[in-house]
């Protein structure tokens, strides 16, 4: 962690001209690694949201799907370093482009978007076309055009306007054209010669500022990041450590980036393709599930972010927020007239106390018609522990345990019988004593106590912390090692786009030790990440031919795995 | 300002994207067997193309419920109370039975691998893997040239994701989902209807297309710094930009007079309703029907000449109104009725596939082309990713070929594989339709061994 005096330290450094060299807070020097080949991470769907809003603004409608990514490692944002334009996925990224482009000219924003008037709007004007695609193109490609790239966009709008008689014709074909190119879709790791790294190179003053501000932003560089990568000031300690405490003081923007990070990290994507039968779950909707989804990341960032809780804390705070579609389902009374999102806080003696009990998380991970102490206890497990549940075995006959004169009424009674055929017994060891302790809640997180008339036991243990009450499993979980271990490993694996490698374990036990240190707090965890050397290391791009298969896969594409 | 014309397949190309996509061996040139046009020709005289699609339904049949087994090839399938549905297309299909999946001692990943080995001829070496490109998109690098679209994708289950078509793990796109996007992104202003009799090329079309060369010429100079693994997606990222090249190409062209392509009428948006319920199965049947309509009408249209439709996923996330569990769900938690002899509840998600499977024969079936339907000018692969799905079993998991394939196939045959590599039948679909293939399929999958009997 960085702290006032390691701030001096830098300072102190950087005057005596210096390399720093980074120490978390109880004063270990950062582990040398050498990162991984250059290469590059295809935009996710909100990075391209976020880059657009933040260039021309949250009025322009980014309409339609993207194609989806891989989620490898446990992040889709892994995934998007394996990840090709299709022909389908192309298409929607022209039809995006051509549709933000023909909004940029029209008649409302032109005048604000555009830095410059034509002397004639029925005809080129070279110098306006350039000034517009000199300043956009920095913004969008994360580094300045070349001369060669702006010559094509300013020839593009020329021959456009020329031939249509509309200068802003032009602009709209030439900003459709750089809103298609791989420099944009693609967050490419450029490089450039370093003496002073054992690989030889280092990513340029540019990449590492998109590096810096996709993980804490979920977006591309501001003005000023853009500055200092052009200054140079990135390459030094001092620089860099300013930018990354200019970035984390802007509340909102770090909230959407640590937002990303979760959405992410715990596969919040599924709610996209969420559904609940309504015979069974009449209550539940689409603006009751976009709520719980939300009330899950409002949670998280209040309690990390704002507040700078430990991060163990989200799954025992009683702080949360709910707005009137939640308020039917838990039976709380919201007091905002128009339905909004308000602060509240449960009761010290409610079963509710941590996301884990939120309905987020519990209509997320369950079925259409009911709830998986399975799958809740996967996602615990996988999401959180970063631990891998085996598949499930492919030749289990259930026939051997669905007795029909004697059924089942509870998910206890249920998957004992299933642990009674080895094969099975083996993983749902590991998932079904920590998801049965949230068989209080059902498919989508309402109370009960009963399932078909029998009471529910939801005694477990998680690892061999008993507990007896989801709120016990939330306790048991912010006491877990794992956790804060998962976290690091994740948000560095969310950050550079890959798994750490082999040289980097102990980079990221580091990583753990100034997390520890700083009490677990999330904001410390990103800015030991943010201004570490190993963030932005590189080595030269993977020469010899390289196996596009070799990553470790995550399949999460379906919505059910287990029972 | 250059204008890029679209780029012709040459043998050179189909070899490159081939040999992608695992082991393979190739014969040029084609067979003439596979070539012989037993079906009729367009008005103006110009050969009907012959189209290739595939569809797809989750967890396979039901034991003993579905087709009476066979011990050897020959012409009449008995049709059991479960595929009754597909009787009165009887002779417009081929059923592929008794076909193995060996795995060389590679896992069985639930409900993946049967549909990956039956599309890719290999097994995977994960959960997630696709190891080689699907059949599909092999028939689409020989045929699929010369229409807007490479490939059409549409899914009546609403999970984008599930699209089983891919060049690998992560080279696979998105299926559409929503029949108003699907239509509006193939009967959209950049249609031309081939009936109309006016056409005028749009000056902009041929604009967007040298814009759009001119900006990919100049991302060329980047590829020189990648890496091995980055060049191959930015090979991928330039065949993509051709394939709109070639769209806005075929924009600037009258199409040909075609008598079939009948523009069907815009659906209605979906009703605004707080209720998600995309994936209870009288959804899902009614938006196949409404995409059935869309994609055979876009394949009439000469808008594609590959299809693959999706009627459920893989992992059957479908439901039926009240029931707590999915179908997938019902095929191990559903007791075997002991009166009736199987899961009743599993089987009613299977017969609503089967009658998925008739919607989309006859909705082929009702397009008239030449002397006959579209039907008899398509070949579609149909299947599924389990036989058995209660037990994961992926031996013998049921293909069905179906249509005319232009007069190249017999139709009605019950093919008994006696064990055989499920490989044989994508080996001998893809050599119908014209890909210059002799062996497919990797280690105890692969196969030379085409199946004759059903062929012309």
């Amino acid at each position: 962690m960085l702290t006032s005096t390691f701030t001096k330290i830098f300072r102190t450094a950087a005057a005596a001209g210096i390399a720093a060299v980074a120490l978390t807070a109880c004063g270990e020097p950062e582990p040398a690694t050498n990162g991984a080949p250059a290469d590059m991470r295809r935009l996710t769907a909100e990075q391209y949201r976020h880059v657009i809003h933040d260039v021309f603004g949250d009025h322009i409608e980014i309409a339609g799907r993207f194609d989806p990514l891989v989620r490898t490692d446990g992040l889709f944002a892994v995934g998007a370093r394996k990840a090709p334009i299709t022909v389908a996925g192309f298409e929607r990224f022209y039809e995006k482009a051509r549709s933000i482009a023909a909004q940029v000219v029209n008649e409302d924003n032109r005048a604000v978007l555009l830095p410059c008037s034509p002397a004639d709007s029925s005809a080129a004007d070279a110098a306006c076309s350039r000034q517009f695609f000199e300043g956009v193109g920095i913004q969008l490609y994360r580094r300045p055009l070349t001369e060669n790239e702006l010559e094509t966009a300013v020839a593009a709008a020329g021959t456009v306007a020329d031939e249509l008689g509309d200068f802003y014709a032009g602009i709209e074909f030439g900003l459709t054209g750089l809103l298609v190119t791989p420099n944009f879709l693609f967050i490419i790791d450029e490089t450039e010669p370093d003496s002073s790294s054992p690989t030889g190179v280092r990513l340029t003053g540019y990449a590492k500022a998109a590096r810096l501000s996709f993980l804490l932003w979920d977006s591309g560089p501001d003005q000023m990041l853009l500055d200092a990568a052009a200054s140079g000031d990135l390459h030094t300690a001092q620089g860099l450590e300013e930018q990354v405490e200019r970035m984390m003081g802007s509340k909102v923007l770090l909230a959407r980036g640590v937002r990303a990070f979760f959405e992410d990290f715990l596969d919040l994507e599924k709610f996209e393709t969420l559904e609940k039968d309504t015979t069974i779950y009449p209550a539940y909707t689409i603006n009751v599930a976009e709520s719980a989804k939300e009330q899950l990341l409002r949670t998280i960032v209040h309690h990390t972010i704002s507040k700078d809780e430990p991060y163990p804390g989200i799954f025992t705070t009683r702080e949360t927020f709910i707005d009137s579609h939640l308020g039917r389902i838990y039976r709380i009374p919201v007091t905002r007239p128009d339905g909004g999102w308000e602060a509240y806080e449960f009761p010290e003696d409610d079963v509710r106390s941590g996301i884990l009990t939120q309905m987020g998380f519990l209509s997320l991970f369950s079925h259409p018609g009911r709830s998986s102490a399975t799958l809740r206890g996967m996602a615990v497990r996988e999401l959180l522990l970063c631990q891998k549940v085996p598949d499930p075995p492919s030749d289990v006959d259930f026939s051997l345990f669905n007795d029909p004169d004697a059924p089942s009424r509870t998910a206890r009674e249920r998957l004992t019988a299933h642990s009674t055929v080895p094969s099975c017994a083996g993983c749902h060891k590991i998932t079904d004593p920590i998801g049965l302790g949230f068989e209080h809640f059902d498919g989508v997180g309402q109370f009960r106590t009963t399932e078909q008339g029998a009471v529910i036991d939801v005694s477990g243990d998680v690892d061999g912390v008993p507990f007896d009450t989801a709120k016990g499993l939330g306790q048991a979980m912010a006491e877990h090692p794992g956790v804060p271990a998962c976290l690091t490993n994740q948000l560095y694996s969310y950050g550079t786009g890959r798994a750490p490698q082999r040289d980097e374990r102990e980079y990221v036990r580091w990583l753990e030790a100034g997390f520890a240190e700083s009490g677990y707090r999330l904001r410390a965890l990103l800015r030991d990440i943010a201004t570490s050397d190993a963030f932005y290391a590189v080595s030269q791009p993977d020469r010899p031919s390289d196996d596009v298969r070799s990553a470790s896969l995550e399949e999460t594409t379906n919505t059910e795995r287990g029972s | 300002m250059s204008v890029l014309l679209p780029k012709k397949t040459t043998r050179r190309t189909v070899l490159r994207s081939m040999m992608g996509g695992g082991v393979v061996s190739l014969s040029m040139p084609i067979l003439d067997c596979f070539l012989n046009d037993h079906g009729t020709a367009l008005a103006n005289g110009a050969p009907i193309p012959v189209r290739f699609g595939t569809w797809y339904w989750g967890m396979g049949h039901t034991p003993e419920r579905a087709i009476v087994p066979k011990t050897a090839t020959s012409p009449g399938i008995e049709f059991l109370d479960e595929t009754k549905a597909l009787i009165p297309h009887k002779d417009k299909l081929s059923y592929f039975g008794n076909f193995n999946m060996p795995l060389d001692g590679r896992s069985n990943y639930t409900h993946h691998s049967g549909w990956v080995i039956n599309r890719t001829g290999s097994a995977p070496e994960a959960g997630g893997d696709i190891p080689a490109p699907t059949l599909d998109l092999l028939i689409a690098d020989v045929i699929g040239n010369g229409t807007r679209f490479r490939t059409l994708d549409v899914t009546s289950v609403s999970l984008a994701r599930e699209n089983y078509s891919a060049r690998n793990t992560y080279n696979r796109a998105a299926a559409e989902v929503d029949p108003v996007s699907v239509y509006d992104r193939i009967y959209g202003p950049e249609f031309a209807d081939p009936n109309k009799a006016d056409f005028k090329p749009d000056p902009l079309v041929r604009l967007r297309k040298s814009v759009l060369s001119e900006f990919s010429e100049q991302s060329k100079d980047y590829m020189k710094t990648l890496g091995a693994a980055d060049k191959a997606r930015m090979d991928q990222y330039y065949t993509s930009i051709r394939e709109i090249e070639n769209q806005l190409e075929l924009q600037l062209q009258k199409p040909e007079p075609n008598e079939a392509c009948v523009v069907p009428q815009r659906p209605g948006a979906p009703e605004e309703d707080e209720v998600i319920k995309v994936r209870e199965m009288d959804s899902v049947v009614e938006t196949h029907k409404i995409m059935s309509k869309i994609l055979a009408m876009a394949v009439a249209c000469n808008q594609t000449r590959v299809f693959n439709m999706v009627f459920t996923d893989n992992f059957a996330n479908v439901r039926r109104v009240g029931e707590t569990f999915t179908h997938h769900l019902l095929t191990h938690e559903e007791a075997i009725d002991a009166e009736l002899g199987y899961q009743p509840l599993t089987y009613w998600f299977n017969v609503r596939a089967m009658e998925g499977m008739a919607t989309f024969i006859e909705t082929l079936e009702s397009i008239p082309e030449g002397n006959g339907t579209l039907l008899d000018n398509c070949l579609v692969f149909a299947s599924s990713e389990t036989n058995y799905a209660r037990l994961h079993t992926i031996d013998g998991v049921p293909v069905y070929l179906i249509g005319g394939a232009g007069g190249r196939v017999k139709q009605g045959m019950h093919v008994v594989g006696g064990g055989d590599p499920i490989t044989r039948v994508g080996l001998t679909t893809m050599q119908i339709m014209g890909v210059p293939i002799q062996t497919w399929g990797t280690n105890s999958l692969q196969t030379s061994k085409p199946i004759t009997e059903i062929l012309v």
